[in-house]
């Protein structure tokens, strides 16, 4: 059942959008918030657990040092108020994979208040974000669900629970409602994501990996006729876990919400799903009174305080925060606006970087990464990063085009067999034995060769006409499958016609 | 009298040193201690599980240990005690005495078992209480009734009514309970036995099965005010697994209990709480505690008057606090990791939420259930800030309170309940006269105070009658010198420790 | 004042989830009116001026190194599951509107 959608352009023009960002943040301490079990993506299940984090009868939580400091950084790095004193709360609810039925996060009292941060668009803009909160919360277990189509909740006979993951630390940052976008709402929400993502990763506190839950935001969303009307109701798109979801949900809620607003019709204040199937948010729960999440200060835990000259010594260790580091590179590299945009938006940035350092040109680790590989990421639907080449191999690539030892040609058979697992550029070019044939003899032969089965092109050649070259050349490439240098051939043949 | 029954008659202090002085090995202490246990049990129902075999391993191992070795050991070393069944025993089966938990065997041990193990003493085996420790009389527990060894038709007390009777009955010289609102203390007084609750956070709660977290307390009981004193030490400390535990040493109480032994309390001064006594008080309640008064004042003491003028709101404050805390402690009994399931019926969606909610429903009792409901209610949305918030703010005024009578006296005083130990099934049906059993207790739980109980003599119609002492926050060892000392004068009149005035028929048939 | 009326009580069950009976319920209305009634009278002294109480021995957190301890096997964890499968707890089907 297909929803009514209004023309985006026409929506935003209409209405004024206001919107929101809950992301969660998984933290990449050893151990968990509330107790030392070891933090590992992808144990056996249930192998990560201590009576704390199984919720056992008697267990107490404790919280772990670190997730604070962590969560202290973020707080610095979103110019947030950081609470001298602030508090865990219980927010209780029943759930199968959380293991005392009630979450512990924070409520009146978070360790992080209000900041914000500067968000750089594509054409250069910078837009700020206005930061509610960032408080510290513990995430909970997994369901895996049997016996429906697909592993989907619905229809599912009954669920397998690993609570390996509950208790590992999560901070969950809180925009205010975010107004003044008009129809670049969807482009803010995404590049606050990746600024959010490129921070957390600068900083060191979380892996930041979308695709294994590590960061996740839920997307809220209202309009109203006009900016000075009161917000209108809004819906909730929760646990969207990839930057171009979070975009399409905005986009799309915002088409959905004018059109029903357009026939005088209500929104309903409801929990949303984004389906990445069908490029449509679903009508989840409308939210009432089983929302009462009873919230009151966890009574096995005390205040937490943080003194400012901690405050001081961690601001002192905080590294260079992503914009400030992309401008310096953007400087180092000499790359244009537009280049460097290019990067960002490939999500180059690190891989470049890396390249760079183990010896290749930004020029040439740019030309790489933003050319064959995104085409070949693309290709097998994954970022840059899971391809199976690393910073170190282009950088090798590289270094065998500079020496003379690979032609474009055969630098790009060698990044493919690279990819497919066959070893280092170096094993490659040894084992396929892939090199420039630069031996003259024998590349004289092959010329000879192909000048006397195409005397045509040898005649028009010597008539001064040079566009034919190609010709020859491409025959001599086929005779040496792609391993003679272009550059050789036609000298070796500008001779011959002299 | 057979040896058997003189020996588990001794204080557990006196069987310690029975011990050094190698007049008994613990294994005879623990030996015996199980052949009461047999011959009392059918009366008592004191114990849900007897932990006979791990209870005589412990033993031999404290027993092969080197002279060198035990003197090192804390001075109750090798003495047997007996658990209250709110506290997680590894490989034994714990059940807070609840449906929900029944055949519960726990992974690990609480922080006070770790110490009681390092010190050698072997555990007996786990006690009743009301389901989950909400209770006055340990008839809410869902698996047996606890008889008053003093009358075997009235209640022990509760919620730790199973470690009350146990002690009292000569099963146990030691045990260990847990005080929300006077759990340690009621059944203390109920069966002239000593009962302590330390400060907050004195004692670690790690496995300690939580009801209201920011109330609830571990602490001893036993038959001596030393005894209670060398118990404490054991158990008390620091513990980093306790986020509310003290960063602070044990308080030297069995020095306070041994001064206080000398009945010489010259100097001291000793506030009697004006607003808990009167109306609603049994008469003869009362008289033993002015009896007592009169005796404290003989040794030095200077009793006065003081006020606590929000101590009258104590109980309603408390009776929100706590379910609210419980509502939400108790909401991980699900029927998912540990304990009951319970399906619904073919009629209703087979789905995980409902599963839940039979399995609740049939796993816990009534009193459980009730306060679940009430305490869902007080958290709730729009109620908040009138209970929860409020109930909060009186136990700040509560605090406030006994800070200024701390200012005045070194002590408080105050009989612990309100009567004496009453009859099976009268109060059961009627929640409210219940709960205003613990009105004398509950004050100490709201302010965080280390409080004790101790027998006072006995009622018209030979019940006990119990006398509470309060000190002030982290000044445990304060309220032990008195409580010793009118403990010596007491015994000095009667000829005794109270219990000899208590018929224990299962006592006689031992032979040995 | 608060009273409880059955559909709230419902609700709480509902809320706390305990499938609660009629006859439960019934008495419960009883119960728990004449212990809200008695219970009312924090508010008459929680005035604004007064800070409450979360912990009543003022501490300040104390906090853990993050450092590993030896968690409990997969079959500790699981030794109480009242159902389990492949190393995991089973539950139910769960409804995706809970």
């Amino acid at each position: 059942m297909a929803e009514k959608l209004m023309k985006y352009a026409e929506a935003t023009d209409k209405y004024d959008v206001v919107f929101g960002l809950e992301t969660h943040v998984e933290l990449s301490t050893n151990t968990k918030l509330f107790c030392p079990a070891h933090i590992e993506f992808g144990g056996e299940p249930n192998t990560q657990l201590t009576p704390v984090s199984l919720g056992l009868p008697g267990s107490l939580p404790v919280v772990n040092e670190t997730a604070v400091d962590y969560a202290i950084k973020l707080g610095l790095a979103l110019h947030c108020q950081i609470n001298e004193w602030s508090q865990f709360a219980r927010k209780n609810y029943f759930y199968p994979d959380m293991p005392r039925d009630y979450q512990i996060s924070q409520y009146d009292k978070p360790t992080n208040g209000e900041g914000y941060l500067d968000v750089e668009l594509e054409d250069g803009t910078v837009f700020r974000v206005p930061i509610e909160r960032a408080h510290i919360e513990d995430d909970a277990g997994k369901n895996t669900h049997v016996g429906g189509a697909d592993g989907r909740i619905e229809g599912a006979d009954h669920s397998l629970v690993d609570y390996n993951r509950a208790g590992v630390p999560l901070i969950e940052i809180v925009t205010k409602p975010i107004t003044g976008a008009g129809d670049r709402a969807p482009e803010i929400a995404g590049a606050y994501m990746r600024a959010i993502r490129d921070i957390v990763r600068a900083l060191g506190i979380s892996r930041a990996k979308m695709e294994q839950g590590n960061m996740r935001a839920d997307v809220n969303v209202s309009l109203r006729p006009s900016a000075d009307a009161p917000l209108g109701t809004r819906s909730e798109t929760k646990n969207v876990n990839t930057f171009r979801g979070i975009e399409k949900t905005l986009r799309y809620e915002i088409r959905r919400q004018a059109a029903i607003l357009d026939e005088g019709g209500e929104i309903l204040q409801e929990t949303r799903h984004w389906d990445e199937a069908t490029q449509t948010t679903a009508g989840g729960r409308v939210k009432s009174d089983a929302d009462d999440y009873r919230y009151f200060p966890d009574p096995d835990l005390v205040m937490l305080h943080i003194t400012q000259s901690h405050i001081d010594e961690i601001a002192a260790q905080m590294p260079e925060m992503p914009r400030e580091r992309r401008n310096r590179l953007k400087d180092e590299w000499n790359f244009s606006d537009i280049e460097m945009r290019d990067v960002i938006n490939a999500d180059a940035l690190d891989l470049i970087e890396e390249t760079v350092k183990a010896g290749a040109t930004a020029a040439g680790a740019k030309k790489w990464w933003l050319g064959e590989l995104s085409r070949e990421a693309n290709n097998q639907g994954v970022t840059l990063e899971e391809l199976s080449i690393t910073p170190a191999d282009v950088a090798e690539v590289e270094k065998l085009i500079a020496d003379g030892k690979l032609n474009d040609k055969l630098a790009k058979q060698t990044v493919n067999f690279v990819l497919a697992g066959e070893g280092t550029p170096a094993e490659v070019v040894e084992k396929r034995g892939l090199k420039v044939v630069s031996d003259d003899g024998a590349l004289e032969a092959i010329v000879m060769e192909a000048m006397e089965a195409n005397p045509d092109v040898v005649e028009k050649l010597k008539s001064g006409n040079m566009k034919p070259m190609g010709a020859l050349i491409g025959a001599v490439m086929r005779a040496t499958k792609g391993s003679a240098d272009a550059k050789s051939v036609t000298k070796i043949v500008m001779s011959k016609i002299k | 009298m057979s040896d058997t029954a003189a020996l588990v008659q001794l204080t557990a202090a006196e069987m310690a040193e029975k011990i050094r002085n190698k007049e008994v090995t613990s294994r005879e202490l623990v030996e015996a201690h199980l052949a009461v246990i047999e011959a009392a049990e059918p009366q008592l129902q004191a114990f849900l599980k007897v932990s006979a075999q791990e209870a005589l391993a412990q033993a031999d191992e404290f027993d092969a240990l080197s002279d060198e070795d035990k003197a090192k050991l804390p001075e109750l070393a090798g003495v047997p005690i007996a658990i209250k069944d709110m506290i997680v025993t590894e490989g034994i089966e714990t059940t807070a005495a609840s449906r929900i938990l029944e055949g519960w065997v726990p992974p690990y041990d609480a922080t006070v078992i770790e110490r009681l193990k390092a010190a050698h003493m072997p555990i007996l085996g786990k006690t009743n209480l009301d389901e989950f420790a909400m209770g006055s009389s340990t008839e809410h527990s869902a698996y047996q009734n606890t008889m008053n060894p003093w009358n075997t038709e009235c209640v022990p007390g509760g919620s730790g009514g199973g470690s009350a009777a146990a002690v009292a009955g000569f099963e146990a010289p030691l045990a260990l309970g847990t005080d929300t609102g006077g759990s340690i203390r009621q059944p203390g007084a109920f069966t002239g036995t000593v009962g302590v609750k330390p400060t907050y956070g004195a004692v670690s709660r790690y496995g300690a099965i939580a009801m209201a977290s920011s109330l609830d307390q571990i602490g001893p009981a036993t038959r001596s005010v030393l005894d209670s004193a060398l118990l404490y030490e054991v158990i008390g400390g620091h513990d980093k697994r306790d986020s509310t535990s003290i960063p602070e040493p044990v308080r030297p109480a069995a020095e306070a209990a041994r001064e206080g032994a000398k009945r010489d309390l010259k100097g001291m001064k000793v506030g009697l709480i004006k607003e808990i006594g009167g109306e609603g008080f049994q008469q003869d309640v009362l008289d033993r505690f002015n009896e007592c008064v009169k005796l404290l004042e003989d040794m030095g003491a200077e009793v006065v008057e003081v006020s606590c003028p929000h101590i009258g709101y104590a109980l309603s404050a408390y009776y929100i606090v706590m379910p609210s805390e419980a509502s939400s402690n108790l909401a991980r009994y699900d029927g998912m990791r540990y304990g009951l399931r319970v399906m619904p019926p073919v009629d209703v969606p087979q789905t995980a939420a409902n599963m839940m909610s039979y399995t609740r429903e049939a796993g816990f009792g009534d009193e459980v259930k009730r306060r679940i409901i009430l305490g869902t209610y007080a958290l709730s949305a729009g109620y908040y800030d009138a209970w929860y918030g409020s109930a909060q703010k009186v136990r700040t005024l509560i605090i406030d309170d006994f800070n200024k009578a701390f200012d005045q006296v070194d002590v408080l005083i105050c009989p612990t309940a309100p009567t004496t130990a009453f009859k099976f099934g009268d109060k059961i049906e009627d929640p409210m006269a219940m709960y205003v059993n613990d009105i004398a207790t509950i004050p100490a739980n709201l302010a965080g105070l280390p409080a004790m109980s101790i027998p006072a003599g006995l009622s018209g119609d030979g019940m006990p009658v119990g006398f509470q002492f309060l000190a002030p926050q982290k000044r445990d060892e304060v309220m032990y010198k008195p409580a010793a000392a009118l403990e010596a004068a007491l015994e000095e009149q009667w000829g005794g420790p109270v219990w000899k005035s208590m018929n224990t028929p299962w006592l006689e048939g031992l032979n040995k | 004042m608060s009273t409880f009326t059955r559909e709230e009580i419902t609700h709480l069950g509902d809320l706390a989830r305990i499938a609660l009976t009629e006859k439960e319920i019934v008495r419960m209305q009883d119960e728990l009116n004449s212990i809200a009634e008695s219970i009312n009278t924090v508010q008459e002294v929680a005035t604004d001026d007064v800070q409450p109480t979360a912990n009543p021995v003022p501490l300040e957190a104390y906090l853990r190194p993050d450092v590993a301890q030896k968690p409990l096997t997969q079959e500790q964890a699981l030794s109480g599951a009242p159902v389990k499968e492949d190393g995991m707890f089973v539950a139910p089907r769960i409804l995706g509107e809970e």
